[in-house]
């Protein structure tokens, strides 16, 4: 069952010299108990679309075209819309769990402050469920993390501190907004096993926003990539990442260091990513693609669909081949 | 300069800092040409005594018989210039501690926080009125005065500033690349620290007219029967019931202060983050 | 655990020490070299700066008389060399005594304590009008960014900031006593009035101590006119500063984390925002309360307010150096203390903090 429905999602921002289009037309679906990856690298749109669909755009952003969440559309919503559903429906997580935490607040008012507005439930109800959160995010201890500050936590159990206050109100959406980046290596797998788990056992749909291939490989069921405010290519996540169609999306496995390949140069994708409101005509990426042709630099580039289940969005399309890959 | 205000935060974008531009223009015109654009003599005391503001005197006469428009006029000529030669001396100074005491660090820079911490603790207000009454009540010497007290600001922005750039890679590479340590601060530091410290003093031209003329005020700097804003309105305290005696070069004084706070917030919100909030800290 | 009301235990965490008590004896000790060096300053300088206190405090005919100037140096000690005057000067300091005023010829002591409650009076009117009012301003210009509301507290807060003080005493002076009467005039109290019995110096508290209400009534309505134009400035400065300082708390991830909860504004506003950035705005307190001593001396002019600000006129102009240290004296001291008391309620508010010093 479709959760949530986006069509023609356009972000615009006000930057020092006028507005850009951080988003660019932008559509997908996510479906109940479905882990969906946003990858792409800085600048690609990800934290923008996950913002339009909490309503926190920036100052002065404004989202146009439809966002479709559980029966109603959130494009057009008020603030006070949005809080309605904030929290309790739809959650989020962001990157830095060392400043998404309110440093002076003790984790039981953080746990429970909005589980108390949104359900009306009782101090003493409120501190029972967040006792239950702790200890499926795993922290040691419950009864004394509940009196301490976030300074007292190292990174990983903000994190899941974090993931629990997200889920306190029970959402149904969970967007995660580069959960593991700031975390350790070894922390990162245990945030990544924590989210399926609940994914399982909730029914819950997780946006996994991140550049990191590896994080999408171990926990996405399907996989978009973005570039320049545009989806390039979407598809199951082992179709994408085993047998890409894009050349950015090529681009991007290539460039994963292969520690079976010793010796041999580390392969880059040529050039930058584009500053926003400084993106190329027609297809972005057609600056920095090696099989670019004049066709690429106006108009926008053509939907391919692949066997019903994935698409790019590429007038050249280099790798039609029944192998997918052509090397 | 003119890249740095190319963005929608420049400074030609902001209604108030051209009203300011606009206030301190015509005040600069008035100084300059106050001899064309006075109705009378600031001196002469031909009228008759406390005229109501009228069609003869705009702003009516004082108590010696003066037309207190010309003499508004004439005020310019001694508030503004005095006002900016104060900022000019103190930012100098400062930032000549400052820089020192940044620079070479350790002791130096230990003692002359010190030296700082004690004037920032000191009254400002009556260090400079014992130095005025000492040196003499004169508009000059209140300009000394106020710039004693006034460099310590200065000194901890650049102070902070080197300290910051210090650490900076790029001040690292260039010395690692051989650079002696003069040309260091010099070439890489100079540049940042203009910026900064030219915002700081715009934002402290409107201070600085306030204490000048607030020294004026208690007969500590500018000295009758000189025509400024200050003296004026003190008065305009003696005699308060002829309200127009004190309020037209109050109005002047503020007109001006009201002015260059406004170009001085202008050009900091124009400034990158980074300096805005080294200006803030 | 038996439950402990609130402010009992928040004063017993204060007095377990949470580091706090060899952090005051530190900072005790560092204002007692502060004042020393002070001293220092101020001495210099008055012996540096060309100009006579004798001359300034003899009348024309009384200094060109030889006998009469050797008496008054001989009597305040001018005849010593300057180290030695410096040194007698530290000796009686440690001992408690700040000298005889050059300008008034009594111990400064006794000046102050006269002339400094007045003061302290109307500046703690001021310094709470200031505060409060401006961290109202301040951030509901924050919050209601770049609209109207915004648009015309920065207005009024910038005018605070640039009307000269000594200016604003006269124009209110004229409005509200020459125009409407509502101010009842210069000085403290009534012509003829007798001020309460002295406990603090402050007439209006002194009037409530000895339940004297006519007095507290009279007393008060002369303070308040001064107090109002000494707030304006601080009060300026305050709304400016609370605006920077909430608009960058509303720009911290904590923030969006608390609307990504939902949270109604109001709540975020009184539980996320104002707690961090009452932080920030009791640092600028402390500055804004010693800025009410330069404008004191120009309030306390117009209005004839027998209070520090005119001893200081009268001391600098008289280069008496006893009455000058004797102001800057008190000022520093309120200046530190306002530190500490600042400090203090930092390591209160910020659990963090606290917590990082055990």
């Amino acid at each position: 069952m479709t959760l949530l429905s986006v069509r023609n999602l356009t972000v615009t921002l006000m930057t020092g010299s006028g507005p850009a289009d951080a988003v660019r037309n932008l559509s997908f679906d996510i479906e109940r108990g479905q882990i969906l990856g946003i990858a792409g690298e800085s600048g690609s749109g990800k934290t923008m679309t996950a913002l339009s669909i909490m309503g926190l755009l920036p100052y002065k952003g404004k989202a146009s075209g439809s966002i479709n969440f559980d029966g109603e559309e959130l494009v057009g919503f008020k603030p006070k819309d949005f809080r309605r559903v904030r929290g309790k429906d739809v959650a989020m997580i962001f990157q830095d769990p060392m400043t998404s935490l309110h440093p002076m607040l003790t984790i039981e008012t953080q746990l429970t402050e909005h589980l108390r507005h949104h359900r009306k439930v009782s101090k003493g109800e409120a501190r029972v469920r967040a006792l239950e959160l702790l200890d499926t995010v795993k922290i040691p201890d419950p009864e004394t993390a509940l009196k301490a500050h976030p300074s007292q936590f190292s990174g990983g159990m903000r994190q899941r501190i974090a993931i629990a206050m997200a889920l306190a109100c029970q959402p149904k959406l969970l967007i995660a907004d580069e959960p593991t980046t700031a975390l350790d290596v070894t922390v990162q797998a245990g945030i990544l096993k924590l989210l399926d788990e609940l994914r399982k056992s909730q029914n819950l749909s997780v946006i996994v926003i991140t550049h990191d291939l590896g994080v999408l490989s171990a926990l996405t069921d399907r996989l978009m990539i973005m570039y320049a405010g545009a989806e390039v290519e979407s598809g199951p996540t082992s179709q994408v990442l085993t047998r890409p169609r894009h050349p950015y999306t090529q681009g991007l496995i290539d460039a994963l260091p292969d520690s079976g390949a010793n010796g041999k140069r580390l392969i880059a994708i040529e050039g930058m990513p584009p500053e926003l409101g400084k993106f190329p005509t027609g297809c972005a990426f057609h600056t920095r693609c090696s099989f670019a042709r004049s066709e690429c630099k106006s108009g926008t580039p053509n939907k391919v669909d692949i066997d019903g289940i994935r698409r790019i969005f590429c007038t050249v399309d280099p790798f039609d081949t029944p192998a997918g890959v052509n090397r | 300069m003119a890249s740095r205000f190319g963005n929608s935060n420049s400074i030609w974008r902001q209604p108030l800092a051209v009203v300011g531009i606009i206030i301190i223009s015509f005040w600069v015109f008035a100084a300059i040409f106050a001899p064309l654009i006075s109705p009378y003599d600031p001196l002469s005391q031909d009228s008759d005594k406390f005229l109501m503001p009228g069609s003869l005197h705009w702003m009516g006469t004082d108590e010696l018989n003066r037309d207190i428009f010309s003499r508004v006029i004439y005020g310019a000529r001694i508030s503004l210039p005095y006002s900016i030669l104060l900022v000019v001396l103190s930012a100098f100074l400062g930032s000549i501690i400052g820089g020192i005491s940044g620079y070479f660090g350790g002791r130096v820079d230990a003692i002359v926080m010190r030296l700082t911490d004690m004037f920032f603790a000191f009254p400002a207000i009556v260090l400079a009125m014992a130095v005025a009454a000492a040196l003499g009540p004169e508009i000059r010497n209140a300009v000394i005065a106020i710039t004693i007290v006034s460099w310590p600001v200065y000194a901890r922005l650049v102070r902070g500033l080197i300290l910051n750039a210090k650490q900076n890679d790029y001040v690292t590479a260039s010395s690692l690349l051989g650079s002696s340590s003069l040309r260091t601060l010099v070439v890489d530091l100079r540049p940042n620290l203009a910026g900064p410290v030219f915002v700081l003093a715009s934002l402290e031209v409107g201070n600085a007219l306030l204490l000048l003329s607030g020294l004026s005020f208690l007969g500590l700097g500018a000295q009758p029967p000189a025509a400024e804003w200050g003296s004026m309105v003190s008065m305009g305290a003696v005699n308060f019931d002829r309200w127009w005696v004190g309020l037209f070069p109050g109005l002047a004084i503020l007109s001006a202060v009201l002015a260059f706070n406004f170009i001085g917030d202008a050009l900091r919100d124009a400034l990158d983050p980074r300096t805005a909030k080294a200006l803030r800290d | 655990m038996k439950p402990v009301p609130a402010k009992v235990s928040v004063f017993r965490k204060i007095l377990r020490g949470t580091g706090l008590f060899p952090f005051i004896v530190k900072r005790v000790l560092t204002s007692i070299l502060l004042i020393f060096g002070m001293t220092f300053i101020a001495f210099s300088i008055t012996q540096l700066v060309p100009g006579d206190p004798v001359a300034a405090n003899l009348g024309q005919s009384a200094y060109s008389d030889p006998e009469i100037v050797a008496a008054f140096e001989k009597e305040f000690g001018l005849d010593q060399p300057v180290p030695v005057q410096y040194l007698r000067y530290i000796q009686k300091l440690s001992q408690g005594n700040l000298g005889i005023s050059l300008s008034s010829k009594r111990p400064v002591n006794e000046d102050l304590k006269e002339y400094f409650p007045a003061t302290l009076e109307i500046a703690l009117i001021a310094v709470v009008i200031a505060m409060i009012l401006g961290l109202l301003l301040g951030t509901i210009s924050a919050i209601t960014r770049d609209r109207l509301p915004d648009q015309i507290i920065r207005v009024v807060s910038l005018t605070g900031v640039s009307m000269p003080t000594f200016w604003t005493a006269l124009v209110f002076f004229y409005v509200f006593f020459f125009l409407l009467g509502w101010s009842p005039g210069t000085g403290r109290l009534d012509p003829g009035s007798e001020p309460p019995p002295q406990v603090t110096g402050m007439f209006t508290i002194d009037a409530l101590i000895n339940g004297d209400f006519a007095t507290f009534k009279q007393a008060f309505s002369y303070l308040l006119l001064p107090a109002i134009v000494l707030a304006i400035y601080a009060l300026g400065v305050l709304t400016r500063f609370t605006r920077a300082s909430v608009l960058e708390i509303l720009g911290n991830d904590y923030v969006r984390t608390a609307r990504a909860k939902g949270l109604p504004e109001l709540t975020v506003i009184r539980r996320h925002v104002l707690r961090p950035a009452l932080l920030a705005i009791i640092t600028v307190a402390g500055v804004a309360f010693a800025s009410l001593m330069a404008g004191s001396v120009l309030v306390e002019n117009v209005f004839s307010w027998p209070g520090l600000g005119q001893y200081a006129y009268r001391a600098a102009v008289g280069l008496d150096l006893p009455g000058i240290m004797g102001v800057s004296m008190v000022v520093a001291t309120v200046y530190i203390t306002m530190n500490l008391i600042v400090d203090i309620l930092y390591r209160v508010i910020d659990p963090q903090l606290r917590k990082a010093e055990q």
